[in-house]
């Protein structure tokens, strides 16, 4: 907390951070005499090199350097950094930009220079100059227009952006923090060796009390360490969580450079190629899942089961399962069912099983709280992940609640330490999701405006609230709901929306280039940011976002700050979901339509239904969450920040 | 799981007279050679389920019944046998031992039930849903259903009437409606409402009630107490729930009124998000009413575990059912049995003996310490302990009990023979029932009759 602390006092360097980059105006007024639409453009280039050392903490650089992220990384802060002039600048080349937009040939002694920028800084800028290359020199004129109006509908989004981020304590903390955070991660750097000298240490000696002492001994041997190892877990900026949930495992593990190793780089995930593994799980399986024959070759690493065939499996085995708590079963049937889809619910129902199981909870004798607790619900999460993989949303409330119980003290009677845990979660659920819901859904709100068409896709229940609060607050606005197949969740929403009165239009996902021209903001949700500002989200949203893209259409995804994770994930094909294959094969009530139904076997034929996918961060204009509107690239900043609040709160 | 588990194992049915009697109540007619109570006890043990309640009717069954348990029983199941008094229906005897019931949700077995449909896909499928009742239902055995009219292997031949009728949900979920028996005579009627919420209804024939429910124990407390009326859990109380689930008069201290309760602003969030995102049945969309605001109507959920075919599941209510299920046994459901069949498919004990020319046929079964003279044929039958069975005897698809003896030159056909009957030389006896005890003199023959000693 003291960190942060400081943090509120720095926001003048923040101010630095703009102040700076008011340098940078004169420039364009330079360019301006070369060329008018180039301008906005032609910002970018003198800045860049200004800003990117200002802005971005060197460690950050080279460890990004390997891919176009780094260019995303540099650029997209810059542009948010800049906004509160940016809409002037812009504001001009809307009003008389028409006629000089035809000069938009002239780019060509800048365009190097412009191309490369376009190449490599993405987002909002990228947007900007592609939009004007493609605008300049395949449509003359005509076209041009429509271009110069999203624009000025898109600087007017802008425009009510300097209102809103000042507003909130979270987006003027946010730059501060990462310069801060970098001069932290310099420290850790250099002092690795002795950090790591200093945790054999501390494991040698966490040995040597568990070797000599009974049990009572070793327990309060086990709370000695812990706590020196927590300290320095304060002193240096390792994000906290992993340190207290390594250091909960540590205890029982021996096995020092592995454990370390884990500690920085998450758990790796289950790859279903490897048969080892995949038996040796089996056997720990609670129910059995045969896993399907024909599997795609790309995506032989996640799990695929053969369906219709668990449930049964599962509902048979219910009363056998003695040590499963009914609640968590009952979550999981549902889970693998398909009852509760979603993040947020998922991750509500998970949560409110575990209250239940706390409250039904009794430490056995001769077992301590946390730790049989802890162990308990782990193999509750070993049963969910079963039934079906983990949002990484359900992962944080996880990490959460185990931090929680792990962080309990030894004091408490088992009374007082499960209301203290049950507290917990309600508070986890009421802040960290329905509190965020509504912040997000007060932010949103003020990008929807009068005579608006808003598109999401999907069906996600923060969209859904933005949108009837809009609604609420009498917004004229129409509503274009996309969808698409097998789950058809749009439908939901639509029929939802509808019941209040909303003017909306239902398209499935095929028509979505045809539907773009009409809207002027896109709204999606998420099942997760990840800290390269990727958005992993249902199978699609990357479609929309690139088709909104291509047509200049912002994009602002809707996501809970406890759904953001450090992980980076360039593609879709590392992690993600598969669904039930029979889904994509048979249209659900025509049965005369099935032609694929015997050929679900057939050898040379593999079914695959993703369920995720990753969007880019370039074709996000904006993330709207629980701490303010932030562009994807400070998505970092908040993991790294907050992360220390998931123990907090 | 929170579950109890209580086993109806009923008294003397009339139904199954003469087979049935003070000494053998229902629940220990032998099926292969153990009472039809030990499937059902052992299908639960198999799902772990320890604690059990066996209430049975009339206190000379329960003796007889109870000593047998605790005989066979002892050291594996903690079971209490509760008496209630004859004629009180299955309703009437959860009312009495109500108190006994403590669990969240208490699951109702008929002890007449051989099956191998694990009771926790059942208990499951109530749940998963938080329902107020889970009926399990399995298809109508192809001998069809003996309960109306006579018992006997003529039905066979003719068609099987429609006994039962069905109406589901297209999800096959839930329970719509639901009609047995007598009802059927006139013609069937479906509430509107419930055809306009759910929009489908699949209506089956060919599919029963097997008698095994899970209940939510307060609201079966509760229908209990206010319609003391109700005799029967399968004729009143589920189609009294299964009639009033979009219009629910009960109060359950679950779901619905919990969430009424709840004016604390975030947790109607909370549940606004989940009940979005999980899909709803027609019970929720209904109870929202038309605009789809707060939850205007009371529902409960009635629901349905259908048992899959290759599942077997057939209620032991009639001397038809009685024969197909000792056939079936030690023939195409033979897992059930819990005996090693040999190499020719029949269970021969060891310490039987056999006369010379003597063959038992495949599907059969033959008791501890029986003996069989020459040029004897058994097929497709049971045959219990300590019989005697003279020379040139056959037995064709006929159950014959323990300690009978059957003269030379008999000849047995679809019959079932109780415990210490003798039959003399040269019976003929066809589709026939014999009694405990009962001395067919030599040489008659009897075709489709019921032979029972006269009660003194």
């Amino acid at each position: 907390m003291d960190a942060r602390r400081v943090s509120q006092v720095v926001p003048k360097v923040r101010q630095v951070g703009f102040v700076t980059h008011s340098d940078p105006n004169p420039p364009p007024q330079a360019s301006r005499t070369q060329s008018v639409p180039i301008e906005s453009n032609s910002g970018t280039p003198y800045d860049s090199p200004d800003f990117s050392p200002v802005m971005i903490p060197p460690p950050r650089h080279h460890s990004e350097n390997l891919s176009h992220l780094r260019s995303a990384a540099v650029a997209v802060p810059e542009s948010s950094s800049r906004r509160p002039m940016w809409d002037d600048r812009v504001a001009v080349v809307g009003s008389y930009n028409p006629g000089n937009s035809l000069l938009g040939q002239p780019v060509s002694p800048n365009s190097s220079e412009v191309n490369s920028e376009a190449s490599t800084t993405l987002g909002w800028f990228g947007r900007n100059s592609s939009g004007k290359f493609s605008a300049g020199s395949s449509f003359p004129g005509g076209g041009f227009d429509l271009t110069t109006v999203k624009m000025e509908n898109f600087t007017q989004l802008e425009g009510k952006k300097p209102e809103a981020v000042p507003g909130k304590g979270g987006g003027g903390g946010v730059e501060v923090n990462n310069r801060e955070s970098s001069s932290n991660t310099l420290k850790a750097k250099t002092t690795k060796a002795e950090r790591r000298e200093t945790q054999e240490a501390q494991r040698a000696a966490k040995a040597a009390g568990k070797a000599q002492g009974n049990k009572p001994v070793a327990a309060a041997g086990g709370a000695g360490p812990s706590n020196i190892l927590r300290q320095p877990s304060q002193n240096r900026d390792d994000p906290a969580v992993g340190s207290t949930i390594a250091g909960s495992d540590r205890r029982g593990g021996d096995r020092p450079p592995e454990r370390e190793r884990k500690k920085d780089v998450p758990p790796p995930r289950m790859q279903f190629d490897d048969q080892g593994r995949v038996n040796k799980s089996k056997k720990r399986a609670v129910f059995n899942q045969p896993e399907a024959k024909n599997r795609v070759e790309l995506f032989r690493h996640l799990p695929q089961y053969e369906h219709g065939s668990q449930l049964t499996d599962l509902e048979s085995k219910f009363l056998e399962l003695d040590s499963m708590h009914p609640a968590v079963y009952k979550v999981g049937v549902q889970y693998l069912a398909g009852d509760v889809t979603g993040g947020n619910a998922r991750c509500i129902a998970m949560l409110r099983a575990f209250q239940e199981v706390i409250n039904d909870y009794s430490t056995p004798p001769g077992k301590t709280l946390v730790r049989d607790l802890t162990a308990k619900i782990s193999s509750y999460v070993s049963f969910l992940i079963e039934c079906r993989p983990l949002s990484m949303s359900m992962g944080n409330a996880i990490r959460f609640q185990k931090s929680r119980i792990a962080k309990l003290p030894l004091t408490l009677s088992e009374t007082e330490a499960k209301a203290a845990l049950c507290n917990d979660i309600d508070r986890f659920i009421n802040e960290k999701i329905i509190l965020a819901d509504k912040v997000i859904v007060r932010h949103a709100a003020t990008k929807v405006r009068d005579g608006d068409v808003l598109l999401t896709y999907g069906s996600s229940c923060v969209v859904e609230m933005i949108l009837l609060y809009a609604h609420e607050l009498g917004k004229q606005f129409r509503v274009v709901v996309v969808d698409s197949r097998p789950k058809h969740e749009g439908q939901a929403l639509l029929r939802r929306l509808l019941a209040k009165g909303l003017s909306c239009t239902y398209t499935h996902i095929n028509a979505v280039s045809y539907i773009m021209h009409e809207v002027t903001r896109v709204f999606l949700g998420a099942s997760s940011v990840l800290s390269n500002g990727t958005t992993y989200s249902r199978v699609g949203t990357a479609c929309v976002a690139m088709v909104a893209h291509a047509f200049r259409v912002p994009v602002l995804i809707c996501c809970e700050a406890y759904k953001f994770h450090e992980r980076v994930q360039l593609d879709s094909i590392c992690s993600n979901e598969l669904g039930d294959s029979n889904d994509i094969a048979r249209v659900p009530g025509r049965p005369d339509v099935n032609s694929m139904d015997n050929r679900t076997n057939e050898k040379n034929l593999q079914f695959l239904n993703l369920m995720y996918d990753a969007t880019p961060s370039e074709y996000v204009s904006m993330i709207i969450t629980d701490y303010g509107m932030i562009p994807p690239t400070s998505v970092p900043v908040i993991v790294r920040e907050y992360r220390r609040e998931y123990l907090l709160i | 799981m929170d579950f109890q588990v209580v086993v109806l194992a009923g008294g003397t049915s009339k139904k199954l007279v003469p087979l049935v009697s003070k000494e053998v109540p229902k629940a220990l007619l032998p099926v292969a050679n153990r009472p039809v109570l030990s499937y059902v006890l052992e299908q639960l043990e198999l799902s772990n389920i320890k604690d059990l309640i066996v209430v049975v009717e009339g206190a000379d069954a329960a003796l007889c019944v109870g000593g047998w348990i605790s005989a066979a029983y002892v050291d594996r199941l903690h079971v209490e046998v509760a008496t209630v008094p004859e004629d009180v229906g299955t309703a009437g005897a959860l009312r009495a031992i109500a108190h006994h019931l403590t669990a969240k949700d208490v699951l109702v077995v008929s002890g007449d039930l051989v099956s191998d449909v694990p009771p926790g896909a059942v208990t499951a499928a109530h749940r998963r849903h938080d329902a107020v009742v889970t009926a399990m239902i399995c298809s109508v055995p192809v001998s069809g259903l003996s309960e109306a009219g006579s018992s006997g292997a003529k039905d066979k031949t003719k068609k099987p009437g429609r006994y039962n009728i069905i109406g589901m949900d297209p999800t096959k979920q839930f329970l719509l409606h639901i009609a047995t028996g007598a009802e059927l005579e006139k013609d069937t009627r479906i509430r509107k409402s419930i055809l306009r919420a759910v929009g489908q209804m699949d209506i089956r024939a060919d599919l029963m009630d097997a008698h095994m429910y899970a209940f939510n124990r307060s609201v079966l407390q509760e229908v209990l107490d206010q319609k003391d009326k109700f005799q029967s859990l399968k004729q009143d109380v589920l189609p009294y729930l299964v009639r009033s689930q979009l219009k629910s008069e009960i109060l359950i201290n679950g779901a619905p009124q919990g969430q009424q309760a709840k004016e604390n602003g975030n947790d109607k969030v909370s549940y606004r998000i989940l009940a979005n995102a999980s899909t709803p049945s027609f019970h929720e969309l209904y109870a929202l009413g038309p605009n789809g605001s707060a939850p205007v109507r009371r529902t409960h959920k009635c629901c349905v575990y259908i048992a899959s075919n290759s599942k077997y599941c057939v209620r032991l209510n009639s001397i038809q059912a009685f024969m197909d299920i000792n056939r079936d046994v030690i023939g195409e459901a033979n897992h059930l049995s819990g005996y090693n069949f040999s190499a020719q498919n029949n269970i021969i004990h060891p310490s039987a003996e056999l006369g010379s020319k003597t063959t038992v046929g495949p599907h059969c079964m033959l008791g501890e310490g029986s003996q069989m003279g020459d040029k004897c044929s058994v097929k497709r039958s049971v045959i219990g302990r300590h019989c005697r069975i003279g020379s040139n005897v056959k037995v064709v698809n006929s159950v014959v009990m323990n300690h009978v003896t059957i003269g030379d030159g008999c000849s047995i056909q679809g019959s079932v023979i109780c415990s210490n009957a003798q039959l003399q030389e040269r019976v003929a006896l066809k589709d026939c029932q014999v009694g405990l005890g009962y001395v067919v003199s030599a040489g008659c023959e009897y075709k489709g009759e019921s032979l029972a000693r006269k009660e003194k």
